[in-house]
């Protein structure tokens, strides 16, 4: 149990973070490759997909004000999307995509669009916590990691 | 053999449209001590290789390739290539296939990296020669089952090496396939 407040707080929001099915253990993988050369290594991905997968949801909007939907395009820019977030773990906004392509196979358009704005709920939401653990993990400043064998 | 391994890192080339992939298995292979060059294109793996890809020919380029497949020194030193299938334009297959009918290259292990468990395209990659085929997200437990293949690759050079020592010293060495069939001809006449 973490004595420093900062530090248990922040074990408090991580363990949130699966709890609530927002990550899975994709996350933790992502943890196991930060160290001491790489001591952000984590927010760096996450800021990454956040910046690079903005560019996929703008052309799925675009896509989706497009009739007749090309359920080909949307599926095929939801396979991109869905990759992304399964590298950083996004759990919640990998299983919308799931059912977004699902839609997109059969042609659902309603689904298509019901799915999408639910996955943009989640995306949105998983920023915000992503944010505020971020936030506070550079608060609580780097982790000791002399015991951590190299 | 063991003074190539620790003076020489093992130098990876990772080819993947996606960037946050790219990250990762740069992150994931300098973890694990590579050298790492990362491309986001088949076309650009062909192109960092030295190989543009329209030579399909190799007669025609003999003279050129000659040149860089037996003086090492000059050769872009890759010792193995890990790619995504999915990507726009060339497949990770399909470079997996240039890779392999290239003179200079196709001894270069390849590994084929995809999000999606589609049985029959696992099976053509490998049978096609990939030595691997990772599901994406890719782990550093992936990552480690590099090194035997890596490895690998250090006793073919110093095979090709001898071997390329043997044939500057005689011309009658032929392997072992090649006597059977005359010896055959000879008997039944």
């Amino acid at each position: 149990m973490e004595r420093n407040p900062i530090r248990r707080q922040l074990a408090i929001m991580r363990q949130s973070l699966f709890d609530q099915g927002h990550v899975d253990e994709q996350f933790v993988q992502l943890e196991e490759l930060q160290d001491d050369a790489n001591p952000n290594f984590v927010e760096e991905v996450v800021t990454l997909y956040y910046r690079d997968s903005a560019r996929i949801i703008l052309n799925i909007e675009q896509a989706l004000e497009r009739k007749p939907f090309d359920f080909r395009k949307l599926d095929a820019y939801m396979h991109q999307f869905k990759g992304s977030s399964s590298s950083i773990g996004a759990k919640k906004v990998k299983a919308e995509s799931t059912l977004f392509r699902e839609c997109c196979k059969s042609g659902n358009g309603e689904g298509c669009m019901r799915s999408f704005q639910q996955l943009k709920k989640e995306y949105a939401t998983l920023r915000k916590k992503f944010g505020a653990y971020f936030q506070l993990a550079r608060q609580a400043g780097p982790v000791e990691t002399a015991s951590r064998p190299k | 053999m063991g003074n190539m391994a620790t003076q020489t890192r093992f130098h990876v080339l990772a080819v993947d449209d996606s960037l946050i992939d790219r990250k990762l298995i740069e992150r994931l292979l300098k973890t694990s001590s590579y050298q790492v060059t990362a491309v986001d294109s088949g076309s650009k793996a062909l192109e960092f290789l030295g190989l543009n890809g329209e030579n399909e020919d190799e007669e025609r380029n003999s003279s050129v390739e000659s040149v860089s497949a037996a003086d090492e020194d000059h050769q872009v030193g890759v010792n193995l290539i890990i790619t995504d299938y999915c990507m726009p334009g060339m497949t990770g297959y399909d470079l997996l296939r240039k890779i392999k009918q290239s003179s200079s290259f196709k001894d270069i292990p390849v590994v084929i990296m995809s999000s999606e468990n589609i049985p029959s395209r696992i099976n053509r990659c490998l049978e096609d020669g990939a030595e691997e085929f990772f599901l994406k997200p890719v782990k550093l437990s992936d990552v480690n089952k590099l090194r035997p293949h890596l490895m690998k690759g250090i006793t073919t050079k110093n095979e090709m090496q001898s071997n390329t020592n043997k044939r500057k010293g005689s011309e009658e060495i032929q392997s072992p396939d090649r006597t059977r069939p005359r010896y055959n001809e000879l008997e039944v006449v």
